[in-house]
This record gives C-alpha cells, structure tokens and sequence, in this order.
C-alpha cells in the first residue's frame, strides 16, 4: 500500500488516485509524416521496466490533478514526484536502471 | 513409467520407497534445435508438442526457478471458452477440447472437473449485453444455456438474494471448468521429458546471442546456449527478457491476486463470476474456496498484492454469499500477468528473427496451455504460423486490426 504525497494535498491513501501508466511519451508528428510503426510505437508499446518506472497518477477523488511519480516495481517506493511537464528526474546514483 | 492402478498397488507393497522422479535434472546442452524460455504450462506444453506432434527432439525449456511456478501456480484453475470474438472463441475452445482429453494424453490426472462456469447479469443492462455474449457464443459453436433467477439460486443454493446487485439472468457455460493447475505443469513436463526434451530449471536467461535483428541463442546464468529458435512463454517478464533482444513490446505488467479459504465440506459445486462485484470463485475438490478479482492498480513485478484489492475482493465474494464472512482466507498471493491492450494473446514470430513470442494472456492464460502449447509447437516446428493463433500476431499493433476481447471478458480489469 502507498501513501502518495499529492503535490496539491498532501499525503493521501493510494486509494484516492488512479495509475494513468507512463508518462514523457511524446506524441509524433506532424500527422501526415507518421509511420504505422510509429502510430504503433506511440499507442501501444510501453517501457515496463522491472525498476524505476515514470508514470502519470490522478488524484481522482481528490483535487482532480495530473502529476508525475518515479516509483520502483518492485518495492513500489516512490522517489520522486513531480509537475506533469517537468523532466525526468535522477532516481538512482550514475548508472540509471531505469 | 506410466501410472496405473497396477503401479499404485505395486508400489503401495514396496512402501512407496520406489516412486522415480517424473522427470530428469537436465544438464543444459551447447546447442539446441529449440530453446523455450519459461517453464510454465505454456513453455512445458510448447515443448511436448514440439516432441509429440512434429519429433523436435532436441528442444529445451529454461527455467529461471521451478517449474510451474509462475502463474501456473498462481491462477485460479479456470478453463473456459466463453469468449465474444469468433478468432478467440476457436483459440479457446480448442483448448478446452484439449484440457477435456489431457489426463488420458499425459496419462496423469490432471482433475479437470467440466462444473460449467456462471456469467451473472444484475441489471436489464447486465443482461441484454450478455444475452449478446450469449448469442454470440451460439453463433462461434460453443454450447451454453441461459439461466433464469429461480435456476440459478437452485443452482447456488448460499447465493445472497437480497443482494444489492439482484440476480436478472446467468449464462453458463457448461463444459467449463477447474483444473489442477499443478499437474497440468507436471504432466507436460514428464510426458516432454519422457520425449527427450531437456528440463532445466535454476537457469535464468540473462541475455540473447547474435545481434542484429538476429537471435542465434541465449545467454544464461549456466551458460551460453545456442539454439535454431528461441521461443518465449515468460508471462508477466516478457518486456523485461524481450528487451535484452531489443523489442518493444505493447504489455504492461501488474500483479493479479487470488485468495484461498479453509477448506470447508462441498458447498459450491460451479465457478460463478458477478460482473457487478468484480469477483469469481469456484471450490476445489480439497474444500478450499478459491476467489479472484480485479488487478492490482499500478503496474508491478512484486508477487505479493495490494491490500486494497483484497478488500475489495472479499467484500463482493460477501455480498454473493453473506454465509462465507465466517471463513478464514487461508493464503493469498499474485502473479505478474502480461495485460494487452485489446486483452488477447500475442503469438508467433517477431521482429528479432528467430524469436518466437508466447505472452499477452494478461489474466488468463491457464486455459490456454495446451492450445498455447499446440499452436506455438506448430509455428515452432513449420514455420508457419498455425491458422489459430494467426489473428494474434505482433503486427495487429500496427496494421490495427485489434482483437478487442475486452468487452467479453468477465471481469473489468
């Protein structure tokens, strides 16, 4: 079970959001130039890492908001958390498993 | 070996001291025709088939722990063909077709008991979408049967009839079902064993050999293994090994938990799934009720569940059967299961040339073993995909034409 520090609310029961998967996935473009492959790549294919893993959450019954979370699949620790359109962050020392 | 009631007798003279293992402890070989990653229902049925249908001989399945102890230990011994889409419905009928003859094929009781399986409708909505799943079962050729509220409370005598979510209609499937899952594992494993396929668990496949779009071979934790095809059944770990070959696959892996009560005396005799509370269960033949529910809610390799989703489980088994809150939960565990987007299996060759995929069953991939195991043998041995499993390939991500089975599957995950 995790206790998620909503960047709106605080600490809340993971309960009250929704994993929306990973995020930083860039939509490609423009439309015409688009390969099925990518079309593809883009819809479907995910990182799903046994590690860290970058993903977007809801606070569905909370303040309604997107954020960002770096949380590890395995542990489930969570490292960090973070605005919609900021960059990755640095979740582990130099060589970066993610 | 074979069993028999003959051995039973013989061997119950002599103690039961002279019982042989059912299977060899393989030594890993320089070279195989065909490497299976993963010991599971799927990679041992795989191999049997290769050995059996087509003589393969020289095949080997790698195992990172023991044998059948992924998700085919791990599910709730469901098999089943209720499926929507004609392409599933003849994937998964066939399968139970086989699941119906296995025991007498392996010649071990693999205790598959045809209890039916009970779909439930709660509202006039519940039930004109599955008088639809009903009609198009009918329509795919398998046999199922309609069943009014007074039918089925005969049918499950504990059901909770004033249940928030009332009972409209129920569709059962008859010839469905509960396996052991167990000997499911074992049985495949001896009769491919028995054929000359090469077992060998505590071997974990770190990487690929080759380069290039090309697998020649696999690297593992007992060494460099070369191999004509590399297959993988690897359920939930698909992304993780695929990726050491470079692939990108459309899978998301979460935990799926199942729980298990005391055993009690007989009490549910059929497999009953209520769309409304998110929950299914069925009662082995040992006693114990065996219940299952949705996913966990975020994506996980950790096999151990979330409390949340225990909650939630137990309180919709309880509001079916208000009778089972005196019950203790005996164990609970999850496996790691491969969910697809459009909720069908993945099968048959990929981009990286002479690797061949097995995955994508997401929640339900127990009832598929021997035709999982059937269909990749035939793509493995040929080259040619089987005519089943050609609906399920990698490139439907691409080209778009889906198999959107998640409309019919019985619960929302």
């Amino acid at each position: 079970m995790l206790k998620i520090d909503c960047p709106f609310c605080g600490p809340r029961d993971e309960a009250e959001f929704r994993c929306g998967g990973e995020s930083h996935i860039q939509r490609p473009g423009p439309h015409n130039d688009v390969s099925d492959a990518q079309w593809a790549d883009y819809l479907y294919m995910r990182q799903n890492p046994q590690g860290w893993h970058f993903e977007r959450w809801l606070h569905a019954a909370g303040c309604r908001q997107w954020f960002n979370l770096a949380r590890h699949t395995v542990t489930h620790e969570v490292r960090a958390i973070y605005a919609m359109t900021a960059p990755k962050p640095q979740v582990e020392a130099a060589e970066g498993r993610a | 070996m074979r069993f028999s009631a003959l051995a039973l007798a013989r061997n119950a003279l002599t103690g039961h001291q002279r019982w042989q293992p059912q299977w060899r402890d393989a030594q890993p070989q320089a070279d195989y025709d065909v490497v299976i990653v993963g010991g599971g229902g799927h990679g041992l049925a795989t191999a049997y088939y290769l050995a059996k249908n087509h003589g393969v001989k020289r095949v080997a399945v790698l195992e990172k722990g023991w044998i059948g102890g992924g998700n085919t230990g791990r599910n709730t011994t469901i098999v089943r063909s209720n499926y929507y889409l004609p392409e599933s419905a003849a994937f998964y009928d066939f399968s139970v077709k086989l699941y119906e003859k296995l025991s007498q094929e392996l010649n071990y009781n693999i205790m598959f008991s045809q209890r039916g399986i009970i779909t439930l409708a709660h509202s006039r909505h519940d039930e004109e979408t599955l008088r639809r799943s009903f009609n198009a079962m009918r329509l795919n050729g398998v046999d199922c049967e309609w069943l009014e509220p007074d039918e089925l409370f005969n049918r499950m005598p504990r059901y909770n009839r004033d249940s928030r979510y009332p009972i409209h209609a129920g569709l059962n499937q008859p010839r469905a079902g509960s396996a052991r899952h167990d000997a499911v594992a074992w049985g495949y494993a001896r009769g491919a064993d028995a054929l000359g396929v090469d077992i060998i668990q505590n071997c974990e496949v770190t990487g690929f050999l080759g380069g290039d779009g090309v697998v020649t071979g696999v690297r593992t934790s007992r060494g460099e293994i070369r191999a004509g095809k590399v297959c993988l059944s690897v359920a939930g770990h698909t992304s993780k090994v695929a990726a050491q070959a470079g692939l990108r696959l459309p899978i998301t892996s979460y935990a799926l938990q199942a729980f298990v009560s005391e055993p009690v005396k007989p009490v549910f005799d059929t497999v009953v799934l209520s769309p409304a509370t998110g929950v299914y269960l069925s009662q082995t033949d040992k006693g114990e009720l065996v219940i299952g529910g949705a996913l966990d809610l975020y994506p996980s390799y950790a096999q151990r569940g979330n409390f949340h989703t225990l909650e939630g489980v137990v309180a919709g088994m309880l509001e079916m059967f208000p009778a089972f809150s005196r019950l203790r939960l005996m164990r609970q565990w999850a496996g790691i299961v491969d969910v697809v987007r459009d909720s069908s299996p993945i099968f048959g060759p990929c981009p990286v040339e002479n690797l061949y995929l097995n995955c994508g069953f997401g929640t339900g991939g127990f009832k598929a073993i021997p035709a999982g195991g059937w269909t990749m043998a035939h793509t493995l041995a040929t080259g040619e995909v089987h005519p089943l499993i050609k609906p399920f390939g990698l490139e439907r991500f691409t080209t778009g034409r889906l198999v959107d089975e998640a409309a019919a599957a019985g619960i929302a995950h």
